[in-house]
């Protein structure tokens, strides 16, 4: 057969590949007419290899536009607040923040949840939904992966800065030989943290690169500047597309997909564990770690909408990041919402179920203390606001869906403060009890800590390509071979 | 200028079903030597090329093994053996407060068994792979594909090869030329 004949068959093919799929779909589900459980429409009429290069690589290769370098402004002075208060705490000490004596553990560590929580849909999209075989997670995925490196780089710092002087804290955090020959505590949670979480970073940190390596290959290809294809060269490790390389790439990237996804599941319940070994009422609850993963994974697609729709309408990337993609994100916000949800009411049932003084208590004040506000918020934010999305126009309509997604983050935010201030503020001791209040330090380093995320997301998207182009070439209708000879 | 030493021949498609059709074929006619460049992962081309499975899961298995004994190994010799502390009355070797550990570095330990397979089997570290200073990798991480050839191979004559690729329906042959020191680039 010559080349051309089988160009002309495959066009045909491209387009019945679709109409083939579909009606399998049906045919599985016992449908006879279109349902809502037809495969999505991830491309356009006429979208092709060429021009998915085209709309991911301009942001690449073309200088921003005016909003860029204002967003770039604000978002790295932030940042610079973020390292003054860094550099002002470890000065000064803690006790600059608003932590007190029954609250021992403030916006640090709420901060340093919330981070966590948010990177976790960038591992959930480009691992548990590239084993489910998710083709929608293309779009998105490479963008979320790097979103979670950011989000874990944001995160870490808190705990550092939590020690007081980290160039110490060496020696309870990591097993390194020290003076005392005494090695850290293998059977506390906190410990497990610092390996769950460092793991986490690293294999983000690998599997993303690995991800990005075709992609920077194409780039390399593309670049008409000495310097530019010197850089993406030398980033791109000399990938030539052989197959036989895919061959093993694709093992690889397969079998980090299946270590990524137990991997994240760990890390929010070892986070969770932080709490739940504790004795503190209100802390100590066997519900905290899927509890824990379920929230994580709701407030991190809320970021992955918060950014994405922003980034979309930015740098034209409407017809690749489609309104179906939006649309599919916001059912897993629907149901992350409803398992947050069922937390939240279930916390509150085993509270009065369990007949436990403290831990009736507890709840008690949550709801009706003077911590109140903030549950309720939490309340509003993550539960009742979400079920909006029930109704079609709010979940394809980009600007009824931004509001919601950005109260999910601030829900979420409030959600962590929930837990730690008023599981602390009132202990066992009524003499103790005390109200916290943050100061000027802690609202720095948290609007410092956005300031450090959207600094690298947005030198991200100007330097490297943020959709993953070989990811959604592959799932292109038609970019699968129909016949090879009856083998596969 | 001297005459450039042809180091293979690389035959173009638009189409991965062509491509499929021109790896079996090349693949029948007992080549070696020789590789398929694609902008991404092309199902059933491995079997076309009569490339088995990867042998990866195994060395990675093996990798996080690695992981776990050395996990377990760590904490057990520093909380039973070189430094006993008892915590909560609990016995030194308490393996299951060790077991969240030993996951994460089992985990860990995989994931750079991946990244070394990376580098190693899919060759990350040619920078001075002969292709790049050819024309065709420009298209092949864009839109097309490639079926390339390499004059290293016994079977290689150029004639030979051109009008192998023509037999496989490649309508677009190309001759790459050697650029720099290299002797072999699959």
């Amino acid at each position: 057969m010559s080349d051309s004949v089988l160009v002309e068959e495959s066009e045909k093919e491209r387009q019945d590949a679709r109409k083939e799929e579909i009606a399998t779909r049906r045919e599985r589900m016992g449908a006879k007419e279109a349902t809502c459980l037809d495969p999505p429409q991830l491309f356009e009429e006429g979208e092709t290899l060429r021009s998915i290069d085209e709309a991911v690589f301009k942001p690449v290769e073309s200088f921003p536009k005016f909003k860029w370098y204002v967003m770039f402004a604000i978002s790295s002075a932030c940042m610079g607040l973020f390292f003054f208060c860094f550099a002002y705490t470890i000065v000064e000490g803690i006790g600059v923040w608003g932590n007190n004596n029954p609250v021992g553990w403030g916006w640090a560590i709420v901060n340093f949840v919330f981070w966590i929580g948010i990177g976790h849909a960038g591992t959930l999209i480009s691992a548990i939904l590239f084993l489910m075989r998710q083709k929608w997670r293309t779009a998105i995925c490479r963008f979320a992966e790097a979103m979670t490196i950011f989000a874990v780089i944001c995160a870490l710092q808190f705990p550092l800065i939590h020690t007081g002087r980290p160039w110490l804290a060496w020696y309870w955090l990591i097993p390194a030989p020290n003076q005392n020959n005494i090695w850290v505590n293998f059977r506390s949670p906190l410990l497990w943290d610092v390996f769950a979480v460092s793991t986490y970073f690293m294999i983000s940190l690998m599997f993303w690169y690995s991800g990005l390596i075709p992609d920077l290959a194409s780039l390399r290809d593309r670049a008409k500047n000495g310097w530019r294809k010197l850089i993406y060269g030398i980033l791109s490790l000399g990938w030539s597309g052989s197959n036989r390389a895919w061959r093993h790439y694709e093992k690889g990237y397969l079998l980090f997909a299946g270590l990524a996804t137990p991997l994240v599941l760990s890390v929010h319940s070892v986070v969770s564990f932080d709490f739940a070994t504790a004795v503190i009422p209100g802390w100590h609850t066997t519900i905290f770690p899927p509890y824990f993963v379920a929230g994580a994974v709701f407030s991190g697609f809320a970021m992955v909408s918060t950014v994405i729709i922003i980034l979309r309408h930015q740098f034209n990337l409407q017809h690749l990041i489609r309104d179906v993609h939006l649309e599919l994100m916001n059912k897993v916000i629907i149901v992350t919402s409803l398992i947050v949800g069922y937390a939240y009411s279930m916390e509150l049932f085993i509270a009065w179920y369990s007949g436990a003084m403290y831990e009736r208590y507890v709840f008690m004040n949550r709801v009706m203390g003077p911590f109140a506000w903030a549950y309720w918020s939490m309340v509003i934010c993550n539960v009742v606001i979400p079920q909006l999305l029930w109704i079609k126009k709010f979940r394809t309509s980009v600007l009824l869906m931004y509001p919601i997604v950005l109260l999910v983050n601030v829900g979420m935010w409030f959600e962590r403060f929930v837990i730690i201030s008023t599981s602390l503020h009132r202990d066992f001791l009524p003499s103790s009890w005390d109200y916290f209040k943050p100061t000027w330090v802690d609202v720095g380093l948290f609007v410092g800590s956005m300031g450090l995320f959207f600094t690298l997301t947005l030198l991200f998207v100007r330097f490297l390509p943020s959709i993953a182009t070989s990811e959604m070439k592959a799932v292109m209708p038609g970019a699968q071979p129909t016949h090879h000879g009856g083998k596969h | 200028m001297a005459e450039k030493e042809v180091v293979g021949l690389a035959g173009m498609f638009d189409d991965p079903n062509a491509l499929i059709h021109a790896a079996e074929t090349v693949r029948d006619a007992g080549y070696k030597k020789w590789d398929c460049h694609t902008p991404y992962p092309v199902h059933g081309l491995d079997a076309a090329m009569g490339l088995g499975e990867s042998f990866l899961p195994y060395i990675v298995l093996a990798g996080g093994f690695t992981g776990i004994a050395a996990a377990l190994g760590m904490q057990g010799w520093m909380s039973a053996i070189d430094y006993q502390v008892v915590i909560g009355g609990k016995e030194l070797f308490s393996w299951p407060a060790f077991v969240p550990i030993t996951f994460e570095l089992f985990v860990l330990f995989s994931g750079f068994t991946i990244t070394a397979c990376f580098i190693i089997f899919c060759k990350l570290w040619r920078w001075n792979h002969p292709l790049h200073d050819n024309n065709i990798m420009a298209e092949v991480t864009c839109d097309r594909y490639a079926v390339v050839l390499e004059a290293g191979d016994d079977k290689f004559s150029e004639d030979k090869a051109r009008s192998l690729l023509e037999k496989a329906g490649c309508s677009d042959i190309r001759t790459l030329f050697k650029t720099q020191n290299d002797d072999s680039f699959i």
